[in-house]
């Protein structure tokens, strides 16, 4: 009898984890059944989840840790033992204003890029016109990665442009319309927008923060507790599903599976796109490879670090406006569970590293680090601007970023 | 007290509209579509805002409710208003409601409440519908199956159905599957 699990989660990439486990086998391998379902905007996602329509989800890191302290609506304390991967996101604009400010070929730099756009950003404020970018929610990655990234650049966000929130299937449809100038958006949306002719890929968010946390696989922290044994079975069945993931071998069938109706429903050469980290950057253009776009796998990529839980929540102080509260910093740092993770492929040979927490964006080159099984190698993972995070100095590091 | 409505579907919106209108005092309008979404909501200000829980606009609609400076009284998720149970009710039937805050729960439950009883109204008009389909295909099917026969082996159409029928109970199966097999058997003989 197999253990049922049911999983929502949004038409993107990245939710390849939890379905590839389904597809290829690897959770019926460890007693699981998988149910998927796929909606289109985070807060039905969560809604689900909350009340029971499903007992996991492909999620936003920072909307697990925004519904624990209660921001928007009551508390509800989740739980994240398993990071679905890093990065993955891209900056497109329109190629209108990719033209002012982008490169002429290839990824643009994010200093020269943002330096031009601030340039910009003045020349409209003179004219009474605000650039207005599209993120999905507030409590979202690809929100935090665009204002960390303009406003190391100079231009506020809160005050310079307008970030408006667009839902990623729409957000080509808005640089169509007009109703947006830029959006910072998972795959394959960035992809669809440069095909359709209404944008340009300009930067990739792992140039912003090399290997910055995206989704996370979420759960009500008291369903965690009451399907514990499943849960450790998907994390195990996922980490299979990711070495199958990035095996260049598997690209094109993952790609097509992927792209089926009731996952992403986009073509499948365009998800290979993401999957083989060669994006096309303006319509017509030739593949332009960037390493690691999006992060799966290697360096135990899944591993859920608490510093990067704490850096999500100095990132929400900053831009809800709030104070440092140390029982908020505690409880956000709480939502990353790598006890479970560690607990679920303890003695299965995978890497699991020897810390839980650490200096986040302080490599600046390959460095081996301790690891409690197997042998760890970490590549650079810094920030672009070089400012390092330590867990150890939360209030410190907001402090900073005031 | 002014109710907007966002819905896609206009059979639904309208099913929702029809059953709110026994309320007393209420002013319902309805949005579709995504289309400057934000400035009609805005325009009709209002006390209450029902939506599909599937609605694609929804995180659209969470940030400018969260941020609107627009609305004199801002807008909140029913869930600080309602008890925990009405709330699972309405998610399963299917509806998201938001709800300016300061409205009283007394006038907001049974408005709640009458959402769910048209959500689910829909959902089975939806159901029924499906299953009239599924008839419908069937009932052509057979037709066509027994169409295959009278042609194949000069027989009568009553003859022809006849035969689907002593097989389907033979052989414990529905007289729509064993036509289905009919027809596609025959197609993969080549007599498409």
């Amino acid at each position: 009898m197999l253990d049922e699990l049911t999983i929502g989660f949004l038409p993107l990439v990245d939710a390849c984890l939890p379905i590839l486990a389904a597809e290829h086998g690897f959770a019926e391998a460890e007693g699981l059944s998988l149910r998927f379902i796929k909606d289109m905007s985070w807060a039905t996602v969560l809604d689900r989840l909350l009340y029971g329509h499903s007992d996991a989800a492909h999620m936003i890191a920072p909307l697990a840790i925004a519904t624990t302290l209660g921001r928007g609506r009551p508390a509800q304390p989740l739980a994240a033992p398993f990071v679905l991967g890093l990065n993955g996101n891209a900056i497109t604009l329109s190629c209108d204003l990719a033209a002012r400010v982008g490169p002429l070929e290839g990824l643009g730099d994010p200093h020269e890029v943002g330096s031009a756009l601030c340039k910009e950003v003045a020349r409209l404020q003179k004219q009474g016109r605000k650039l207005r970018f599209g993120v999905v929610p507030r409590y979202s990655s690809h929100n935090y990665m665009l204002r960390y990234w303009l406003s190391a650049c100079g231009i506020r966000p809160e005050h310079d442009v307008e970030i408006v929130t667009v839902a990623p299937p729409f957000s080509a449809d808005a640089l169509a319309a007009g109703e947006i100038d830029g959006s910072c958006v998972g795959e394959p949306w960035n992809s669809i927008a440069v095909d359709r002719g209404v944008g340009c890929i300009v930067l990739a968010s792992a140039q912003i923060w090399r290997r910055g946390v995206e989704k996370v696989l979420a759960m009500r922290a008291d369903r965690l507790e009451a399907r514990r044994p499943a849960v450790e079975a998907l994390i195990r069945a996922m980490r299979k599903a990711g070495a199958h993931f990035v095996d260049p071998s598997n690209w094109e069938v993952n790609a097509a599976v992927l792209a089926r109706p009731e996952y992403c429903n986009a073509p499948s050469e365009i998800i290979l796109r993401a999957i083989s980290d060669r994006l096309v950057l303006r319509a017509d253009g030739a593949p332009v490879l960037y390493s690691d776009f999006m992060f799966q796998h290697r360096e135990a990529a899944n591993f859920p670090w608490i510093s990067q839980a704490e850096w999500l929540y100095t990132q929400l102080v900053r831009w809800d406006g709030l104070a440092y509260d140390s029982g908020d910093a505690e409880k956000a740092a709480r939502v990353f569970r790598p006890d479970v993770y560690r607990s679920a492929l303890s003695g299965t040979g995978d890497v699991l590293p020897g810390a839980s927490s650490k200096v986040e964006g302080s490599l600046d080159r390959p460095t081996a680090v301790t690891a409690q099984q197997g042998a760890m190698t970490l590549a650079e993972n810094s920030f672009f601007d070089g400012r390092p995070f330590d867990p150890d100095n939360v209030e410190g590091y907001i402090a900073s970023q005031q | 007290m002014r109710i907007v409505i966002i819905d896609d579907s206009a059979v639904r919106a309208s099913i929702i509209e029809e059953g709110l209108a026994s309320l007393e005092d209420c002013e319902i309008s309805i949005i579709s579509g995504r289309e400057k979404l934000l400035a009609r909501v805005a325009e009709s200000a209002p006390d209450v805002v029902l939506m599909n829980l599937g609605n694609p606009s929804r995180d659209v609609l969470e940030e400018y409710f969260a941020v609107s400076r627009a609305l004199a009284r801002p807008i909140a998720m029913f869930v600080d208003e309602s008890d925990d149970e009405s709330i699972a009710a309405s998610i399963d039937a299917g509806v998201s409601a938001y709800v300016v805050d300061g409205l009283s729960a007394h006038r907001i439950r049974p408005l709640l409440d009458l959402a769910v009883r048209r959500f689910n109204a829909f959902a089975r008009l939806q159901t029924d519908l499906a299953v009239a389909k599924g008839k419908l295909a069937e009932r052509e099917m057979i037709d066509k199956a027994k169409r295959i026969l009278m042609d194949s082996k000069g027989v009568t159409e009553p003859d022809a159905y006849g035969e689907l029928r002593r097989k389907a109970m033979s052989s414990n199966k529905r007289i729509a599957e064993i036509a289905e097999a009919v027809v596609t058997a025959h197609e993969l003989l080549g007599g498409a």
